[in-house]
Parts: C-alpha cells; sequence; structure tokens
C-alpha cells in the first residue's frame, strides 16, 4: 500500500480535529514529533495516576502525630515503611459539603476527585483530576489514561468526565495485558519496522465514520450533541493510536514486553483481590516505560469497599458499620483487616514502578501517584481529614518524605497541586468555599 | 443533625408514597422528549444475529449499561462511548465483519458476484452495502452514507486486490458508524399542534422493533416505514399483531423482566463459598435463566394474568438448581419443567433463588435489600438512602446474644433512632423473605432461634413469602407499576407529569383485559405517547459541561 492513503487520513483527522476542536486538545503527534525528543536523552515524561481504596481508616491509628519529614509511621501506615523515602502523607485534608448532603461513600471521593461535592447520589458534577490531567498530557501516547480495578468489576472507576462518560475498568491481568501488550503493540526496541497495511485501512474507516457524525450532528438535541462529542472524542482517540502504529517509536531503555498474563479468578475475595492487583499493577508499570500511557487509574477497592474474607458473613463496608468497637483495642479489628491490606497493596504498587530503572532513577521518581480513600472513618462516612498520599517526585518537581497535616482545609489544594506539579496552567480549582488558590508549597522541590 | 436529616426524609418519603417522585420529570407538557439511546449489550448481539444469522459470534467487551431511575432502557439515553469502549466496539466489529465476508459466509449476504474477485465493482459493492446498512441503520441509506463506504470499499480493494476485502472493511465502518451504535430518534414537527412533534415513521420501526423484540427492524416493518404506515391506524396495528405474533415477542419480554427485576446485576454478584458451600457461578446463570422462562412461559406461551406470577407455582428446573431448590431434578442435563406443591414455601418470583440472591449480601440475607427491591421495582416507591452518621452496630451482629434473628437486629436498630420511618418501609416486606437465607435456600430458624416471617404490606396481613406474594398479587399499586415501569421502559425515559392521566388509562384497560402483558404491550405501543415528543433532549438549564 503507498504512503498516498497514510498521507490522506492522517491530514483527515488533524483537519476534522481543528475544525471541531471541543476544547480539547490537539493531538500533539499530528502536529509535531512530541515523544521523541525526550527519548534520546531529553527529559523523560512525567506520568500521572491515582490509587484509591475504599472505606478509609481509623484516623488515630493512620494520621501520624508530627509533621515535616520526621514524623513517625503510625500503626495503619507501619506497612509503608519500605516505600516511606518515596511518599508524602496528607491528612487533616477535608471534602466541604457546602450545606449538602454527604451521599455516603460518593460525597468523599468525588469532593475530592472534581473540587465539588455532588447534589445527588450519582451526581458528578466535573471532570475528575486525572481527565483534566490526560487532557492536558494523555494525547501523545497510545492511550489517554488506562484504569485497573482488582475487585473484578469494571464499573468500578473513579475516571470520569461526566456522571454518563465513566472509563471502565480492566479487571483482569490477562484484559490488560491483551489491551496493551496484545497485537496493537509496537515494542520500540525492535530493530526492524514494518507498518501495517491492516491499520492504514482501519483509519479511513474512522474517518468515514467522522463523516457520519458531521450529518448526525445538525439533527441532534443539545444534550445528544454533546454526547456525540464525546463518542467522537473516543473515534480520534482510536485514529490516534493507529497513527502511532505506523510511526516506529523511539527506542525506549526502560521498556521490556512482559511475558503474556494467564487467566487469573477474578472476585472481590481480598486473596484475588491482592493477587490480580499485583499482576496488574506490573503490567501498568511496563505500559508506562514503553510510553503506551502516561495517566492511569486504580481501584484496589471501590467505595463502600466490598471486599470480603472467605468464610466471614460480613465484608469490609459491612463491617465498618456493623462491627463494634473493640473496647479493649479502640477499634474495629475485623474492618481494619482490610485497612492494613490495602495499605500493604499500596505498598507493593509503589514498588513495582521503584523497580523499573529510568534514566538516572526509577520510572517511579518520573511519576506522581496520587492515593486516597473517600472516607476517614468509615463508620459515619466522615469525610473529613480524608486520608491521602502521593508517590514518586513528578520527575523532580515534587518533595517527598514529608507529612504535611492540614488543618480542615479543603482537598481542593491537593488537587490544584497535583496540577501545578503536573504542568497544567491553573491558579485556582474547586466550587463553592472548595474553591482555592492555595496550592500546597511545601510539595513543591 | 441526625433529626433534622430524618424529618427532611420523612418528608421526602410521603411524596415518595403520593407517586410524585416516580413522575419526576418537571415539563407538564403532555409527552417527554426524544434522545439518542446507546444500543445495550443484548440488543447488539440480537441484532447481529438477526441480521447475519446466530452463528455470527460477537466476541468482545461491551460498554458496561447504566442503570437511571430503575432502567437500563432509561440509562441507555444518558450514556456515551468511552475511548476505552470504542477500541473494544471496533475490535467486536472487525471480528464481525470478518466471519460475515469470509469465503464459507460470504454468499449468504453478498447476493451479486464480482465479474473479478480481485477488483472493484461497484454496483455489487453499492448493492451489498445498501441492503445491509438498511438493517443495521434501521433505515433506507441515503447517498451520503453509502459513498464514503463505497470509497472505503474500493481503496481497499484497488490496494489489496480483493474485492471481499473491501467488503469487509466497508462493514466495519457501518458497525462503528454512531447510527448504528445508537438508536437516533427523529421526529418532525405535528402540523396540529405547536407543542408537538411527531416521530418519523423510521423512528417508530426501531422503537416498535426494540420494544417487542429488542432487536433491529425486519424487512418488512422498514417497508411499512418506508410507505409511511407506522403513523397510526389499521396499517400500524398491522404491523404490531406481527409483531406480537413473531416468536421474537419472547426476546423483548426477557429483556423488559431482565431490565425491571435487575437480572443484569447478577453477573456481578460474589457470594461467600465457604459459608454457602452449594454456591456456584452455574447456579447464578441458572437462577437467572429459570426466573426469564417462568416469565415467557407465563406471559407469552399462556398469556395468563401477570398479577399471577407472584403467585405461581410452576417452574423450570436444572439438576443445579435442584441443589439450592432441594427438590429433584430427574434430566442430568437442561431443563425440566416443575412445580411446587401445595403447601411448599416457594410460590411465585419472589421465591426464585435469582432474586433471593440479588438482594443478599455475600455472606447474609438481607430483609432492607429485598424490602428496598420489593418497594422500588415493584410498587415504583423510592425509598431514600439512610444518612450518612447512622449507626448501624447493632443491625447484623449476627454473633449478639440477645439479638439472635434479624428481626430482632432489626428492630433494635429501628426503634427509637430515628431510623424507624424508613425502615417501616422496607422491613416489614423483607422479614416475610427471611425464611430464605443469603442463596435462596429454605431455613427454619436462624441461630437456633425459629424465623417469624409474618408481617403486613400496607396494612395486608401475611405469614411468610408466600403470603407476600398473595399480598403483592392484589396490591393494585402493584399493577400499576408494572403498567409505568413498561411504558418507560418503551420510550426510554420516564414518564412525565402530563402523562399521568394516561397511565391511569393505562391501568384500568390492563386490568380490563385481565392483566395481560402482550395486550399492555399491544396498548403501549399503539398510543399517541409513543410516537410523539415535546421536544429533542436539551442540556438541562444550569448544569455543567
Amino acid at each position: 500500500m503507498s504512503r498516498d492513503l497514510t498521507r490522506r487520513t492522517f491530514l483527515h483527522g488533524a483537519m476534522s480535529g481543528a475544525a471541531f476542536s471541543l476544547g480539547l486538545p490537539i493531538f500533539d503527534a499530528f502536529l509535531n514529533d512530541a515523544g521523541t525528543a525526550w527519548a534520546d536523552g531529553g527529559q523523560l515524561p512525567v506520568r500521572f495516576g491515582t490509587w484509591f481504596w475504599g472505606c478509609g481508616m481509623n484516623p488515630p491509628r493512620w494520621n501520624p502525630a508530627e509533621t515535616g519529614a520526621g514524623y513517625e509511621l503510625t500503626t495503619e501506615l507501619s506497612p509503608l515503611a519500605p516505600i516511606r523515602e518515596h511518599l508524602n502523607v496528607l491528612s487533616g485534608f477535608s471534602v466541604l459539603l457546602d450545606g449538602r448532603p454527604n451521599h455516603p461513600h460518593h460525597s468523599g471521593v468525588i469532593g475530592m476527585l472534581t473540587g465539588a461535592p455532588p447534589t445527588r447520589s450519582k451526581d458528578v458534577p466535573a471532570p475528575t483530576l486525572d481527565v483534566l490531567i490526560a487532557d492536558e498530557i494523555g494525547s501523545a501516547t497510545r492511550f489517554r489514561s488506562l484504569e485497573i480495578a482488582a475487585t473484578g468489576n469494571p464499573r468500578h472507576s473513579y475516571s470520569l468526565r461526566s456522571e454518563s462518560v465513566a472509563n471502565p475498568s480492566e479487571v483482569s491481568p490477562l484484559a490488560l495485558y491483551t489491551r496493551v501488550f496484545g497485537s496493537g503493540f509496537r515494542d520500540p526496541n525492535d530493530a526492524a519496522f514494518v507498518p501495517d497495511p491492516e491499520v492504514m485501512v482501519r483509519q479511513s474507516v474512522i474517518s468515514a465514520v467522522m463523516e457520519d457524525r458531521r450529518r448526525l450532528e445538525r439533527e441532534l438535541g443539545s444534550h445528544d450533541r454533546q454526547r456525540l462529542d464525546e463518542f467522537l472524542t473516543s473515534l480520534r482517540q482510536l485514529e490516534h493510536q493507529l497513527a502511532m502504529q505506523l510511526e516506529k517509536p523511539p527506542p525506549l531503555a526502560a521498556c521490556v514486553q512482559p511475558e503474556p498474563a494467564l487467566d487469573s479468578e477474578v472476585s472481590a475475595e481480598i486473596g484475588h483481590a491482592i493477587a490480580n492487583h499485583e499482576q496488574m499493577a506490573g503490567l501498568l508499570a511496563l505500559a508506562l516505560a514503553c510510553d503506551q500511557t502516561r495517566v492511569f487509574n486504580t481501584v484496589f477497592s471501590y467505595g463502600a469497599s466490598n471486599l470480603h474474607r472467605a468464610g466471614n458473613s460480613a465484608g469490609h463496608h459491612t463491617l465498618t458499620h456493623e462491627e463494634p468497637i473493640d473496647s479493649a483495642l479502640g477499634y474495629q479489628p475485623n474492618a481494619s483487616f482490610f485497612v492494613d491490606r490495602s495499605m500493604e497493596a499500596w505498598t507493593t504498587f509503589v514498588q513495582k514502578l521503584a523497580g523499573i530503572r529510568e534514566g538516572d532513577g526509577t520510572l517511579l521518581d518520573n511519576c506522581l501517584v496520587l492515593a486516597h480513600s473517600e472516607t476517614s472513618f468509615a463508620k459515619v462516612h466522615d469525610v473529613s481529614g480524608l486520608p491521602v498520599m502521593t508517590a514518586g517526585r513528578a520527575g523532580g518537581r515534587l518533595r517527598t518524605g514529608i507529612h504535611v497535616a492540614g488543618t480542615n482545609d479543603p482537598t481542593t489544594r491537593i488537587g490544584l497541586t497535583v496540577q501545578q506539579l503536573l504542568g497544567l496552567s491553573v491558579d485556582k480549582w474547586g466550587a463553592g468555599s472548595m474553591q482555592t488558590q492555595k496550592p500546597i508549597g511545601e510539595l513543591f522541590a | 443533625m441526625i433529626g433534622s436529616m430524618h424529618s427532611s426524609a420523612s418528608r421526602w418519603l410521603l411524596l415518595a408514597l403520593a407517586g410524585a417522585v416516580a413522575l419526576s420529570c418537571s415539563r407538564d407538557d403532555g409527552v417527554g422528549p426524544i434522545a439518542m439511546r446507546r444500543l445495550t449489550a443484548d440488543q447488539y448481539k440480537q441484532t447481529i444475529a438477526d441480521v447475519f444469522g446466530p452463528d455470527i459470534k460477537v466476541v468482545g467487551r461491551f460498554e458496561p449499561d447504566a442503570r437511571r431511575e430503575g432502567l437500563l432502557a432509561v440509562g441507555t439515553a444518558f450514556v456515551t462511548i468511552t475511548p476505552a469502549g470504542f477500541e473494544q466496539y471496533e475490535t467486536i466489529a472487525r471480528r464481525i465483519s470478518a466471519q460475515v465476508i469470509a469465503p464459507d459466509n460470504r454468499d449468504r449476504f453478498v447476493r451479486c458476484t464480482p465479474e473479478d474477485a480481485s477488483a472493484t465493482d461497484r454496483a455489487c459493492a453499492e448493492q451489498f452495502i445498501a441492503e445491509v446498512g438498511r438493517r443495521l441503520l434501521r433505515r433506507e441509506l441515503s447517498d451520503e452514507d453509502v459513498a464514503p463506504r463505497l470509497e472505503i470499499a474500493e481503496a481497499t480493494t484497488r490496494k489489496l486486490e480483493d474485492f471481499y476485502t473491501g467488503l469487509e472493511y466497508a462493514l466495519t465502518s457501518l458497525l462503528i458508524s454512531p447510527e448504528f451504535l445508537f438508536r437516533v430518534e427523529r421526529a418532525s414537527p405535528d402540523p396540529d399542534r405547536t407543542d408537538r412533534l411527531r416521530l418519523t415513521n423510521d423512528t417508530i420501526a426501531s422503537r416498535l422493533s426494540f420494544f417487542f423484540w429488542n432487536s433491529t427492524p425486519d424487512d418488512e416493518l422498514l417497508d411499512a416505514a418506508e410507505r409511511g404506515d407506522l403513523a397510526g391506524g389499521s396499517t400500524l396495528d398491522r404491523q404490531i399483531e406481527r409483531l406480537v405474533a413473531s416468536r421474537k415477542l419472547e426476546s423483548g419480554v426477557r429483556a423488559f423482566f431482565s431490565d425491571l427485576l435487575r437480572l443484569d446485576e447478577i453477573d456481578e454478584v460474589s457470594k461467600d463459598v465457604l459459608l454457602y458451600p452449594r454456591f456456584n457461578r452455574q447456579i447464578l446463570a441458572d437462577s437467572r435463566e429459570q426466573t426469564l422462562r417462568v416469565i415467557t412461559d407465563h406471559l407469552v406461551v399462556r398469556n395468563a394474568d401477570y398479577r399471577d406470577l407472584f403467585t405461581s407455582r410452576r417452574s423450570f428446573m436444572t439438576r443445579n438448581l435442584g441443589l439450592v431448590y432441594q427438590v429433584p431434578v430427574r434430566e442430568r442435563e437442561g431443563w425440566e419443567p416443575a412445580e411446587f406443591p401445595e403447601g411448599s414455601p416457594r410460590a411465585g418470583l419472589l421465591s426464585h433463588v435469582s432474586l433471593l440472591t440479588l438482594h443478599s449480601h455475600p455472606g447474609r440475607s438481607s430483609a432492607t435489600l429485598r424490602g428496598i427491591f420489593v418497594r422500588e421495582a415493584l410498587m415504583c416507591q423510592e425509598v431514600p438512602a439512610a444518612p450518612a452518621d447512622v449507626d448501624f452496630t447493632v443491625v447484623q451482629d449476627t454473633n449478639n446474644p440477645e439479638h439472635k434473628t434479624a428481626r430482632d437486629r432489626l428492630s433494635a436498630h429501628s426503634t427509637g433512632t430515628g431510623c424507624e420511618s424508613c425502615h417501616r418501609l422496607m422491613d416489614p416486606i423483607g422479614l416475610g423473605f427471611e425464611n430464605f437465607d443469603g442463596i435462596g435456600m429454605w431455613r427454619a430458624s436462624e441461630n437456633g432461634e425459629p424465623i417469624d416471617a409474618s408481617g403486613r404490606v400496607d396494612g395486608e396481613a401475611f405469614e411468610d413469602l408466600v403470603g407476600v406474594g398473595r399480598v403483592l398479587r392484589d396490591n393494585p399499586g402493584v399493577s400499576a407499576c408494572a403498567v409505568e415501569s413498561l411504558f418507560r421502559y418503551a420510550v426510554g425515559r420516564s414518564a412525565v407529569v402530563g402523562e399521568r392521566e394516561f397511565l391511569r388509562d393505562l391501568t384500568a384497560r390492563f386490568a380490563a383485559s385481565g392483566h395481560r402483558h402482550r395486550e399492555l404491550m399491544r396498548m403501549i405501543a399503539a398510543s399517541e405517547p409513543f410516537r410523539t415528543a415535546s421536544a429533542l433532549r436539551e442540556i438541562p438549564p444550569g448544569s455543567e459541561s
């Protein structure tokens, strides 16, 4: 097949992108050679990710007493000892409800990720942080973002452009492997590169569908036009992925294609969740090292965590509400079992990123991972003093190793800080009393 | 704080019970808006099976469907397709196209032969695109639809020197078109009323076929639409009769009840296998199929009274289900008819393992979840969510020596805590289910204490779950809810205030028909609200993005 068709479809894609700019960034790859600059010794890309666990923690056992670099790891933070140097612990930051009801297991996470507490039980008032960041940095890679969930349910995802646009999670190592390292994967370190003629034909097919959309648009109400625009974003994303498959990718020393993943049992039973999470974390780390995506979202357990232990009639969420506080211990031992497992899983996740050498440091050094839950004390759905952590150095921009204690400050201070560290030009973020112009100064290196 | 939340919850509740919440749309203009609706995974698969045959496999992961106001059918008018979802749809489409155009199959679908299989043949390609495209896009294709597909076919054929590969990609482009993946509803101004739109014949054809068959219109229905036969009158009635008489009616009835009873959620159920050693995935799959078989047998095959679904003792069993129901099953493989004897603790839909399992926790039953299900799905009432700071500690501490049964625990929780107003709604019904555990197995006692499953629903007394079924059967709110739900399902939106009178009338006519579900489907399909609209759906004022 000649290059003719390719050139035409490339131009076509780029031009329809310009003509129908929907407030989305134009794909860098169409416009310049982004992605090659850093490959020959330049700056490595900075990646952003989230790591969520459900049903919070026990504030007295989780929040450190001291602030700054000299804080001591508390009982519930003790599993983090091996990764302490890579972390920041942020306590005392709250979702401020502004008189809106506290929708259990929803207000906390949505307030944290969108900067605005929801008005209804499924309401998503603004795009989540990862979507804002992916709009900025997600277009240089094959996938705008990748989502994984360890609990077996693809709906367990907090990557949301709106209430009805949720990026579904991959729930098994096999599915994640197939999506990233299956037939569409081009190994950047392969010496030979032969563009696949089928990919060019697929591009022309997508171009034709873009035309369908243009005619259809005239016949729709504003609500459907908006949905069609979202569909169009998805079309362009695939067009973009195909374009990348036709270009020889720049070599990446850190990229190694993993062995194919095996089929595994997928469920919310804690043993399965831990095993699947660990495998998917490893695959995700390689997907980042191979620059397949720069944004990712991980759900270890969803809000109102449905993790459970084999043989126990009550799972994590049920236990947080129904288990009495043991008077001798001062906490709910069975519910807290899941807090400990969550902190261990988070440690595993960070270690997977830290285990890949990249440039002069590790992959983790070029990441900023934001870990958080939807409540502090889950028994009463408390959305004040949410447990939050960061991992990685964001390419050297983020200071690590400290505990910052907010004094009921809005969580938007964290979100604003993260956006600025990722290079977004934002000087305020959030709605109502959550709105802030104050990033957390201590975190800037 | 707690006090004020509860009193506002109580007010909310009163509104809900007055029926004001179910009719949630604010516009009082007689009919509701139309919208673009994403095909559900089942509709996609059914369409491919109808157009290309059941041997063409649909392999891949679909974007999850989303329930809204109790129905996936309403949710389809809000969802879109994410980048991750579209990747999958494109892959699914290519897999389908490759099968359709494979040498063994192509002669069934390509009804012309190219002069030279390694060169382009415009007329033949055009014929294929137009014929298949009409079924997939559910209307006659315009030149604007055909031309880009023809270009794909010809460009591909020229490059790869194969006529059929060209068709393969032209077909793929139809399968990823927004007009295939979404049902786009169209309407034109009503000449008689300025505040009304009339749906186009094409749109009515799709509404009809997805309502009755859960699939794309067939050629005959599309022909009728092209003749303008679906705007009303006897030509419309003739098509409705044909749709009702078709074998495919069963798919439509299944799709509605699967949506209403949330049977799709069975895929997400997880149960503790140590507590429930008899549980396995096959039981879940069989339990859903059992419920759908009972429903279609009752409503379609026997054309029996809808209300008797709550009391009927007729069922179907597999060997696997027999283990949970604790009944002998003769056949080693497959299904056999079964009947629960008089005096059995099981009768009606509510005693099905599917529903009992779905509305339970992973490790125990839940009177509250079961009560909410009955109130919301079967009675169209809205139960407010529990306040965020409620104390559940006592509710189901199953080891508490004081509170051995769920009834003891729930009454300890809801007495004098302010939780009572809501729990009075859910628990008395839900406690009627307590003789069945978290996977729907029968039990006489919990923790050695005999279970008292008696109670009242809106004043009517019952002794056990069979009694709950009897009370619900005769509750006029349950029939009215069936009518409203089916209407909402048919039009893909909630009823508007201006449709109340219509729904009351429909409920009366449903009763007059002897509560025949097929009659109800006919009446809805032939009604004005089914083929008119107020407007295109606009973004609500004040919403972001």
